[in-house]
């Protein structure tokens, strides 16, 4: 018997379609995955689903909730909500009220879904369940890590027995690790109290792993469903095929024999400290980032530095691009010594970075020509027409139009602006190129175009590339040499084919575990 | 920013086209007023409204919509001016609060708490002291008191734009903190400043009237909403006409300046608008 049912839903935004003709079905126990970049609605369908839609959109079509249509009252639909849903969303720190602590929110949500239990005694055993201890109730959202937090939000959401959880990407602000657990602990959570779940995610392969059947959806339809296996072994659409080819990460060839013996960049025993503690510093040590830190990048070699969040990862290519001072060591990129912000402007135009998300690393109020032309500024006075020249050679490269130029970031979307900021870190003709997270930001399904794209400018420029990663898949196509970092110290160095074969140091192989399986 | 962002947002559009009138009637004055302004004319004194003074006349006779348009003129060029100094001192300190940091934005602040601690009518009365009175000093007075407020605003969105990504990339493009503050900080912040600079040009030409009503700021035979005030005051009981009408102008202007910033706030603020879309996309 069907739990959710949609039909023909259609929901539009002042007259543009988000959703358009959507139908699905969700029986009891199912555990069903909405696969789908973003803007493809997939979000849209849940809200919906939980009577939630925003008041500026029109619907059209039919929600039932276990065969009855969702209540037109809101105080009914609320009810029904508290009861019967329970809703794990993206971002936990923006989710949790800040105010309260983890055990009144939990409690509170035991009240309101009216479970005719003593609330203080359902909390233990909720935050048991989803992995908490005890001591984490009287804590506030902030002093909890982004996967406690999550955690918390899944007890709030079981909070009221729900018969259907809705979990919108409720990974992708974890990190991988953290990831891993939580999509395990839905898994058994559903298993152990044949809970409905509807998934979604823009990744297949959390998909995959977790979900019994899958929808695939694309500009607001829903263009193939059916179970998982079914689906991912022989996809009908195109655009699944597109996503399963995307989510399958092939080595890039590296360019023959062109790593050369000379270092171009190296990093010596470089620490970053932070003192603690405010007013009275002597309190609490200080907190070392980076903490003696050695590290080389031949000319033309592609080097990984994989961490989980917090690592230290950013901070040391923050100092390694000038952003940041060192406080012990020093660099050499080219034999020039530096410490960091103190980086000379010849040196920085060999040096550039691309920064993790395309959405803000371009001014809004200025066209994208004025954006990339920014750095030529460290080459002293150019000619106009020398300008133009190196901006048209710059985009080309990148597989845009110099006509594109004088337009604004907001024309663009997230893989062209990636390609944009790819542009901007070549228009100086780099020697190293720091690339930090290049294709997390991005759809799957753009993930593999914007890595070809760089493999290929590698070989062409004969640029040396320094990834910061936590994506072992993306590092294992892209990297010459891996180097693992934790907690500011690198652990583990190798080539990548033979570092994630056999992984000596814990955290390499934790992060080895937490890969979720291929798909197909 | 858009004709379409004024049909969607009537309150804006009501207190644009408010404010627009008014300062016209204002602007309007230097030119032609129904009659002079000083001419006095103690036989048509207390006179209520009728066709030849639309408004009356007040105790000395003269005609109450010219001193009304003459005084909205002299309400909105002390509010404006007054303004106009606020953001040429307070935005650079609050932008350079925002790219130095550190010992810059300590000094910024502290500087900004320190004039914040004197209410404009103290600056006035101090200015007044060491000058006399007049329309210049109810502007530097106006103007002392607007610099922090500027200072703080362009600070807090300085902060919240200087941790975007393209300020880094700027950075790493060799800008220094002039040219990044000029270049990245200031048009990003400019929304902000406009509304924030509706909303002071308002709490202006209330000041404006407050320091003219004690006496520290315009003077005859000029004349400004606040000083009509006064003029009336000692009349209120007899002749209360005189007290209402430059009393609701004042109301109108406010309130016209209030709707039209609040309006500029929800037209310009990206994270209002679009709030619908916004929640569900993904």
């Amino acid at each position: 018997m069907a739990l959710v049912e949609i039909d023909d839903l259609t929901i539009a935004f002042s007259g543009r379609p988000a959703v358009a003709g959507l139908t699905l079905r969700i029986d009891r126990g199912d555990r069903y995955g909405i696969i789908g970049e973003s803007g493809s609605g997939k979000s849209l369908t849940a809200l919906a689903i939980a009577g939630l839609l925003p008041d500026s959109s029109t619907v059209a079509g039919a929600v039932r909730f276990d065969g009855a249509p969702l209540p037109e009252d809101e105080r009914v639909l609320a009810r029904l909500r508290g009861k019967r849903i329970g809703m794990v969303f993206q971002e936990p720190m923006t989710a949790l009220n800040p105010l309260m602590t983890i055990g009144e929110q939990i409690e509170e949500a035991i009240v309101l879904s009216e479970v005719p239990d003593v609330a203080n005694l359902v909390v233990p055993d909720l935050l048991d369940e989803v992995g908490l201890s005890p001591s984490h109730v009287g804590r506030y959202p902030h002093q909890l890590s982004g996967g406690q937090r999550q955690r918390a939000m899944i007890a709030m959401a079981l909070a009221s027995r729900p018969e259907l959880m809705i979990a919108d990407e409720p990974t992708s602000a974890l990190d991988v690790i953290t990831q891993r657990v939580v999509l395990d602990l839905i898994a058994e959570i559903c298993k152990r109290r044949q809970m409905t779940l509807l998934f979604i995610s823009h990744d297949i392969r959390a998909v995959a792993t977790l979900c019994s059947r899958v929808g695939v959806m694309q500009a607001g339809r829903m263009v193939e469903q059916g179970a998982v296996a079914d689906v991912l072994k022989s996809p009908q659409a195109a655009y699944t095929q597109k996503l399963l080819a995307a989510s399958r990460m092939d080595r890039r060839p590296a360019p023959v024999a062109s790593v050369e013996e000379q270092d171009l960049l190296a990093v010596m025993g470089v620490s970053r400290v932070y003192a603690q503690g405010g007013l009275w510093p002597w309190r609490d040590p200080p907190l070392r980032a980076v903490d003696r830190v050695d590290l080389t990048i031949g000319a033309g070699e592609c080097v990984a530095l994989v961490g989980p969040s917090g690592c230290g990862k950013t901070t040391l290519a923050r100092m390694i691009v000038g952003l940041d001072s060192a406080s012990e060591g020093r660099m050499l990129l080219d034999g020039v010594p530096y410490r960091g912000r103190d980086l000379p402007p010849g040196s920085r135009a060999a040096m550039s970075l691309v920064f993790q998300d395309p959405f803000s690393s371009f001014d809004p109020r200025m066209s994208v020509g004025t954006s990339l032309a920014e750095p030529l500024h460290l080459l002293g006075v150019m000619s106009r027409e020398e300008r133009d020249a190196r901006l048209r050679e710059a985009v080309e490269a990148v597989g845009l139009d110099a006509s594109m130029l004088t337009r604004y970031p907001h024309e663009f979307s997230g893989g062209q602006r990636q390609r944009l900021a790819i542009a901007r870190a070549l228009v100086t003709r780099p020697r190293v190129v720091v690339l930090d997270e290049p294709v997390s930001a991005l759809d799957v399904s753009l993930r593999g175009d914007v890595l070809n794209l760089l493999a290929r400018l590698r070989a062409e420029h004969g640029l040396s590339y320094l990834i910061i990663s936590h994506d072992l898949d993306m590092v294992a196509a892209m990297a010459d040499r891996v180097l693992v970092m934790e907690a500011g110290r690198i652990v583990e160095e190798g080539r990548p084919d033979e570092l994630f074969a056999r992984p000596q140091h814990s955290l390499t192989q934790a992060l080895m575990l937490a890969r979720l399986p291929d798909v197909a | 920013m858009n004709w379409q962002a004024l049909r969607h947002n009537p309150s804006l559009l009501i207190g644009l086209v408010a404010t627009l009138a008014f300062a016209l009637l204002g602007v309007v004055s230097i030119w032609w007023t129904p009659y002079p302004i000083e001419q006095v004319a103690i036989a048509q004194r207390f006179q209520g409204p009728s066709p030849a003074h639309w408004l009356g006349t007040d105790h000395l006779g003269r005609d109450m919509l010219s001193l009304i348009m003459s005084g909205t003129l002299t309400s909105f060029v002390v509010a404006a001016l007054g303004v106009l100094i606020g953001v040429a001192v307070g935005v650079p300190m609050g932008l350079a609060a925002g790219a130095w940091g550190g010992a810059v934005e300590w000094l910024v602040l502290r500087i900004s708490d320190l004039t914040f601690a004197f209410p404009a009518v103290i600056v006035a009365i101090l200015i007044t002291a060491l000058a006399g009175p007049g329309e210049t000093n109810a502007i530097i007075a106006i103007g002392v008191f607007n610099v922090p407020v500027f200072a703080r605003v362009a600070r807090g969105g300085a902060l919240a734009v200087a941790t975007q990504d393209y300020v880094a990339a700027a950075r790493l493009a060799g800008h220094g903190n002039v040219s990044i503050a000029w270049r990245h900080l200031l048009p990003n912040i400019m929304s902000l400043l406009i509304v924030q600079g509706t909303i002071q040009l308002s709490l202006g030409i209330l000041a404006e009237a407050g320091l003219s009503y004690i006496g520290l700021g315009t003077q005859p035979p000029a004349t400004s909403l606040g000083l009509m005030l006064r003029d009336a005051q000692s009349l209120f009981l007899i002749h209360p006409w005189l007290s209402v009408v430059p009393g609701l102008t004042i109301v109108f202007i406010v309130i016209a300046l209030n709707l039209a910033g609040d309006g500029l706030r929800d037209a310009m603020d990206p994270r209002l608008r679009h709030q619908g879309l916004a929640h569900g996309a993904g």
